[in-house]
């Protein structure tokens, strides 16, 4: 290995412009990702904290009958995904909303009748609260002819789940953009490394070195250049992270394995790069 | 130990540079392989090198087959073939013992070896006193004397020299093939490609295989069995 570290450490130092660009690139693309994952962490723990509300409420119509509501319930009890029922009648609703929006204390006291519908608060398994459960017990529920309106948060969290795939696709194109122009110029300082050692790797295959032992330094050198990359990425990561949240708005960091595994993306696409370029320039035997 | 069987080399643009040679070399011979330039003489050791497959028939090398051979065990024969140039090619910005050290390093020698191994081979080649000479620093003699150093670092079975002498004088290339034969005399085999006929004809008992146009048109070897 140590010859192999030595080659490496050498080519950078021969070309250390192609190789500050090289990993320029990686850490760019590792950079956008990086971003979107802030983004989707985010997104998940707001996804998280609507999932553990876990609760939908069905609107009953002023029409409905005590025994379609008790109907209602005892479908509703039945569901596998649903943990509890409760039911809120109108003056119920009513003396809440006085309770929760005091400031409308006026409005209320001044209204003839009750404008409030009775309602059914459905709460959900702790298991049963993904998104598409809510949605199919809701769409249940709202199939029911007693039932005005359901309401589980859907207008937006739908917009939530647009704007995740959204930044998904988005980074996926310019992440992928990115990658591919950073194996391109990883490959452009492998073959300047190539070209730079051939009397050497012409000899290394003269006497008789193996083919794993002449590739192991190109190899080494985009593998370091990638964990560089995959390190410049985190950190201009972590300081977007720090301005945004001192001066726009409070956001989450990302998990520590997040940032492993963005590193070690940098260094494993390093490695790709390195390989293709020294399959194609490398003619060993 | 060295056999070519019915050996053809077809190159695309250039047609045959060897044309159905057979020939065997065996454990501590000496040979000279002769022929004018482009007589097929450098096929020949890319051949036994392994640098090239034949387009028909087969070479075989210490029991390596062209026609079996795998990537890796051609980097181990060639541990087994030390090979010599014209032109040196040795490496310009390391000393002569850097340049025998590094053979040593890329196929995986522990640095005691080297360190005990570097030296005895440059006093084995008469230069015990340029280890730290650049190529630069040294004649043309020298620098073949410190290639032939670095085709010895694995001890091997047999030596290949593509007209070694070709750029020295006569003196130097009178040292060079003492130095071979010397060489020789431990037990490993060489063979001397070389358009020096003078050479040749200074060492009548040295087997001599002549080429012309890459068709094996004198083994006088051969002869002294038909004789």
């Amino acid at each position: 290995m140590t010859y192999s570290l030595r080659e490496a450490l050498v080519a950078f130092r021969r070309a250390p412009l192609l190789a500050g660009v090289s990993a320029a690139m990686i850490a760019l693309s590792l950079f956008v990702v990086g971003l979107f994952g802030i983004v989707a962490f985010n997104i998940r723990k707001v996804i998280e904290g609507v999932e553990a509300r876990g609760e939908v409420v069905a609107y009953l119509r002023d029409t409905a009958s005590p025994a379609d509501v008790q109907a209602l319930r005892h479908e509703l009890t039945g569901v596998a995904a649903v943990r509890e029922v409760r039911y809120v009648s109108r003056e119920e609703a009513l003396q809440v909303a006085k309770e929760e929006l005091s400031e409308f204390s006026a409005v209320f006291g001044s209204l003839d009748s009750n404008p409030l519908p009775a309602s059914l608060e459905v709460r959900l398994k702790p298991n049963q609260k993904g998104p598409d459960v809510v949605r199919s017990v809701a769409q249940r529920i709202g199939a029911n002819p007693a039932v005005e309106e359901v309401r589980y948060g859907n207008e937006w969290l739908d917009k939530v789940f647009l704007l995740r795939s959204v930044a998904a696709t988005a980074t996926g194109v310019l992440g992928a953009g990115f990658a591919v122009v950073a194996i391109l110029i990883i490959g452009a300082a492998v073959r300047l490394a190539i070209f730079a050692r051939r009397e050497e790797i012409a000899i290394m295959q003269l006497v008789g070195a193996t083919n794993w032992f002449i590739r192991k330094p190109f190899l080494l050198e985009g593998l370091m250049t990638g964990l560089l990359g995959g390190m410049l990425a985190a950190l201009a990561t972590w300081l977007s992270y720090s301005v945004l949240t001192n001066a726009v708005f409070t956001v989450v960091w990302i998990p520590d394995s997040w940032v492993v595994g963005g590193i070690l993306t940098g260094g494993a696409l390093g490695v790709v790069a390195s390989w293709i370029a020294v399959r194609r320039h490398l003619r060993v035997a | 130990m060295i056999s070519l069987l019915h050996v053809t080399k077809t190159y695309p643009r250039t047609g045959d540079a060897v044309a159905d040679v057979s020939l065997t070399l065996n454990k501590g011979e000496f040979c000279f392989l002769t022929g004018h330039s482009g007589a097929g003489k450098s096929t020949i050791m890319r051949l036994i090198h392994m640098a090239e497959r034949p387009t028909s028939g087969e070479v075989r090398v210490s029991g390596y087959s062209s026609t079996t051979i795998r990537p890796r065990e051609i980097a181990l024969l060639r541990r087994k073939i030390g090979y010599c140039f014209q032109d040196f090619r040795l490496l310009q910005d390391r000393t002569a013992a850097e340049n025998v050290a590094f053979a040593l390093e890329v196929t995986g020698a522990k640095p005691q070896v080297i360190r005990t191994k570097v030296p005895r081979l440059l006093a084995q080649v008469g230069l015990a006193s340029k280890a730290e000479a650049l190529p630069s620093q040294l004649s043309g003699g020298e620098q073949q004397r410190v290639a032939m150093a670095r085709a010895l670092v694995h001890e091997p079975l047999v030596v290949l020299a593509d007209e070694p002498t070709g750029n020295l004088d006569e003196r130097a290339t009178r040292g060079i093939f003492d130095l071979l034969q010397h060489i020789n005399q431990s037990g490993t085999a060489v063979l001397l490609a070389t358009h020096n006929l003078e050479l040749v004809r200074a060492n009548p008992d040295v087997r001599v295989i002549e080429l012309d146009h890459g068709r094996l048109v004198y083994d006088s070897a051969a002869e002294e069995v038909r004789s």
